[in-house]
């Protein structure tokens, strides 16, 4: 039997030379109906660029098809080389023949228009549909992939739907045309964990229904054990292993994808948590929240007026003591962030006390942010960069501060004569690093860790924690670690707070939390994280909706009632 | 509290800092009304006649009773009397706002005409040699001065070609429809085309990042044409800085253009304003004044709801 695509020795290249700047270097792969490939790879490897070949939206990036073969069998039989079919060809194909989602679900859709223009579209484009017909259409669409309301849903616009929403919006896009080969371009890597694996769910449901082949590339290894048949390993462009899935996973032959297995940071469950600097009872807190309430006014567009208030943190108490690492875990917009704010007194608090120790330094919070791209200034160098946080305390730059400097770069791992580099310069790993370095400036006791590793690769991710570690043993430093994911909280957190819809909901030793979770959410966070161990795991689609945070003005939330579930564990008590 | 009412709220706030600025500074300006009034006569006035004059101006009172004086009448409605045209202030300006209107329009609807497509075909086709063509007009029109535009279009059109007419006393627009336009057509395209420059730029580089969004990336994956990506998806997107460009171009416009008033003698607020400022007329300096302040509050409402209406980000609330 012909394959649905089949790719010969593709490659890639980009600029004005493509032969000499290729990105994907010779890769094939042959993908039967109804299969799934998962192309697994870092940032840089080229998986992306290998999917967006197939549609040749490459083009559109600037990337040139140097060499190789695509040939994809159209739903009429005929066979299409894709690297050299014209525009209005591909136009025909992208679509109808292969739909694809993106990875970033809130830049993917067009603000302009409602998400129902855009499905409609998509029905128009691909169906001929027109009119209402189109409308029914994208309604039922929408009710496919589990969005509720599905009707009122076609008149909002992008903005006014979470992450979540908008992959859905996404998937109802591509199964509008009904597509033989759907691409997704890791397509839950945005998504918090609870949220993917209703994704995937849902994925994996209409893969089933519609019979439809699957491209899906992925950073998480632990992802694709959940819904590949195949896989294929990219570094540098050049595909090192691909095989069957098991094959793969159990018995890996190349050392990259030992490597990768290696370095992905796997979830045991709490059985994996840290053993040393555990809390000393009777430690003094160097940070102590009591009853955090920040609320904001929600403002409802140009000609309206306040509509109450969001609750973005309701009442969440904890403190934190010197050598201690606390990981608060939630979904996006449960406030996580907010607190870590609250704390460093970036945003203003409604009520509640936040004290901060002030012992050996005049600054004793400092943050380390989630983007190492955008936390630093690209017109400083590093010398000016890290000079910052002493000239906003008050310090003179002189040899003192320098010796400092130095002494900071050799500690995070990077040579002393990058103070005066700029931050290009450096990879987004090594620019973790000196965004930590600065952290370090003014000998905090605290730091604030808001998604710091979330945006490194896997390989990079488990080095920076490592020196994490390294820094709070040598330092005596307390973080506050902000994370969703499950896997990198279980190997640097001794305790954990989660948040749900601003409230905490769950705090205590992190062994205790992780392996015996006693708040449903809690459990749901949990059950959703992938692992390799729990292959061909098949999750139910629910449509449990996050509830909203919008309250009238001067709405206060019944007073929070906790139990003990064990010497350091106290959950919140639900109300149904 | 509703937007709109607090964008309104501040408007006589803004007047109010303009009318302290202009009455001021005009009075700063060495001469003397009465003198620029009468010319070389001025010399045989006697100092009591000189007196009369200045008190039947209100020019002998304090600077800071006269903004009291003048700023109690804007209250009732009345800007002063014109010492140049004896008439008062509100209806010499009115006279001669429709003019400049007109003006404005047409050349803001000539810019955007000629500024958007070009901008955008310039962008789809970014770095080939017909984007370079356009950007090289675009260079040309804007570094251009508006006098040398205009003057090489009166000798084109209307010296050596007779299609349009150069000179003439002015036909205003609800006398002689047709004739109007035709007096309008070349000052409109010498100011229109400085203008279509700009917007051209503005359109093609706020195009280019647009066309790189993701959004129509994924425009193109579900097999939208060329022509829907670029017109559907692209622009309404891309539109933002030209409104903001267009605004602030027509609130520009709005207060006059003396150089192609000048060339095609055309009776607009910015001869006006300026003949005021060298006949020391203070009165119809600040009224004009004002009003052209006011009109730029105004347009920049208008922008502001213009984003509005092209951004349900910004219509509707939100992240």
């Amino acid at each position: 039997m012909t394959p649905l695509l089949s790719i010969r020795d593709l490659s890639v290249g980009f600029g004005r030379d493509p032969k000499a700047n290729e990105v994907v270097k010779g890769v094939s792969f042959d993908l039967a109906a109804g299969e799934t490939l998962a192309i697994v790879g870092e940032s840089g490897s080229g998986k992306s660029v290998t999917a967006l070949s197939i549609n040749r939206l490459v083009d559109f990036g600037g990337g040139r098809i140097t060499g190789g073969s695509i040939a994809l069998q159209r739903s009429d039989g005929s066979i299409l080389d894709v690297t050299k079919a014209d525009e209005s060809a591909l136009v025909r194909v992208r679509g109808s023949d292969i739909g694809m989602i993106f990875q970033e679900p809130m830049t993917s859709l067009n603000p302009v228009h409602t998400v129902g223009a855009q499905i409609e579209e998509a029905f128009r484009l691909n169906r001929g549909l027109n009119g209402a017909a189109a409308t029914h259409a994208a309604k039922e669409a929408l009710e496919r992939v589990r969005i509720p309301d599905a009707a009122q849903r076609l008149k909002y616009y992008p903005h006014q739907l979470s992450g979540g929403m908008r992959q859905r919006v996404m998937i109802a896009m591509v199964i509008a045309s009904n597509p033989r080969l759907l691409i997704a371009d890791e397509p839950t890597t945005a998504l918090d964990v609870t949220v993917q694996a209703q994704i995937m769910a849902l994925l994996a449901e209409l893969r089933s229904e519609l019979g439809m082949s699957m491209i899906f590339i992925t950073h998480d290894i632990g992802l694709v054990a959940g819904i590949a048949d195949q896989i294929m390993v990219m570094q540098n462009g050049v595909a090192v292993e691909q095989g069957a899935l098991d094959a793969v996973l159990d018995n890996p032959q190349h050392d990259y994808t030992r490597h990768l297995l290696k370095a992905v940071p796997h979830f045991n469950g709490g059985r994996a948590v840290r053993s040393d600097g555990s809390r000393v009872a009777g430690a003094t807190p160097v940070v102590t929240v009591d009853n955090l309430v920040v609320r904001f006014p929600a403002a409802r567009g140009v000609f309206a007026r306040s509509a109450g208030a969001v609750h973005a943190v309701d009442g969440v108490s904890f403190d934190l003591v010197p050598g201690e690492t606390l990981a608060i875990v939630g979904e996006s917009g449960s406030g996580k962030s907010t607190t870590a704010r609250a704390i460093l007194g970036l945003v203003g608090t409604t009520r509640g006390r936040i004290d901060k120790a002030s012992g050996r330094s005049p600054r004793p919070v400092q943050m380390v942010f989630q983007d190492p791209f955008a936390s630093l200034n690209p017109r400083l160098n590093v010398e000016g960069l890290l000079a910052e946080p002493a000239i906003a305390a008050g310090e003179r730059r002189d040899a003192k501060l320098r010796e400092r400097m130095t002494f900071l770069l050799t500690r995070v791992g990077l040579p002393e004569d990058a103070l005066t580099r700029y931050p290009h310069q450096f990879s987004g790993g090594q620019r973790q690093r000196l965004c930590i370095a600065r952290a370090l400036m003014l000998n905090p006791e605290v730091v604030v860790l808001d998604e710091a590793v979330s945006a490194l690769d896997v390989s990079v991710q488990a080095r920076v924690l490592d020196l994490l570690i390294d820094l709070q043993r040598e330092f005596g430093l307390a973080y506050l670690f902000i994370s969703h994911d499950m896997a990198v909280v279980e190997r640097i957190a001794h305790r954990i707070a989660v948040m749900y819809a601003g409230q905490l909901v769950e705090i205590g030793a992190a062994a205790s939390v992780l392996s015996d979770p006693q708040h449903s959410y809690t459990k749901r966070l949990i059950a959703a994280v992938p692992a390799i161990e729990r292959r061909k795991q098949v999750f139910m689609v629910d449509g449990t909706q996050v509830p909203s945070l919008v309250r009238p003005n001067g709405y206060e939330p019944p007073t929070a009632q906790w139990r003990d579930a064990g010497p350091d564990h106290r959950v919140r008590l639900e109300t149904i | 509290m509703n937007y709109l009412v607090q964008r309104l709220l501040t408007f006589p706030l803004v007047l109010l800092g303009v009318s302290l600025l202009v009455f001021f500074a005009i009075r700063l300006v060495p001469g003397d009304a009465i003198i620029a009034m009468l010319g070389t006569e001025a010399g045989l006035l006697t100092d009591a006649q000189r007196a009369s004059l200045a008190a039947y101006f209100g020019l002998d009172q304090p600077v800071v009773i006269q903004y009291g004086r003048w700023l109690t009448g804007l209250f009732q409605g009345n800007l002063g009397i014109s010492t140049t045209y004896g008439k008062p202030v509100l209806e010499v300006i009115i006279a001669r706002f429709p003019l400049t209107i007109e003006l404005a329009l047409l050349s803001m609807v000539i810019a955007l005409a000629v500024g958007v497509p070009a901008g955008v075909f310039a962008a789809t086709r970014a770095d080939r040699p017909s984007d370079l063509v356009v950007r090289l007009f675009a260079m040309l029109g804007q570094s251009t001065p508006s006098f040398v535009v205009g003057l090489v279009l009166i000798y084109l059109l209307s010296v050596n070609f007779h299609i349009l007419p150069a000179m003439g006393s002015f036909t205003p627009l609800f006398v002689d429809p047709l004739g109007n336009l035709a007096q309008m057509i070349l000052p409109s395209m010498t100011l229109g085309l400085a203008f279509a420059a700009a917007v051209t730029r503005i359109a093609r580089s706020s195009m280019l990042d647009v066309l790189s969004e993701d959004y129509v990336r994924t425009a193109r994956s579900k097999g939208a044409s060329q022509r829907d990506v670029v017109w559907r998806h692209a622009l309404p997107n891309a539109l933002i800085p030209v409104v903001t460009l267009s605004g602030v171009e027509f609130g520009y416009l709005l207060g006059g253009a003396v150089i192609v008033e000048q060339i095609y003698a055309l009776p607009g607020l910015g001869r006006l304003t300026l003949d005021a400022i060298s006949q020391r007329d203070y009165a119809l300096v600040q009224g004009a004044v004002l009003f052209i302040a006011f009109n730029f509050l105004v347009v920049n409402l208008l922008v502001d709801l213009a984003y509005a209406a092209l951004d349900p980000r910004i219509r509707l609330g939100g992240k």
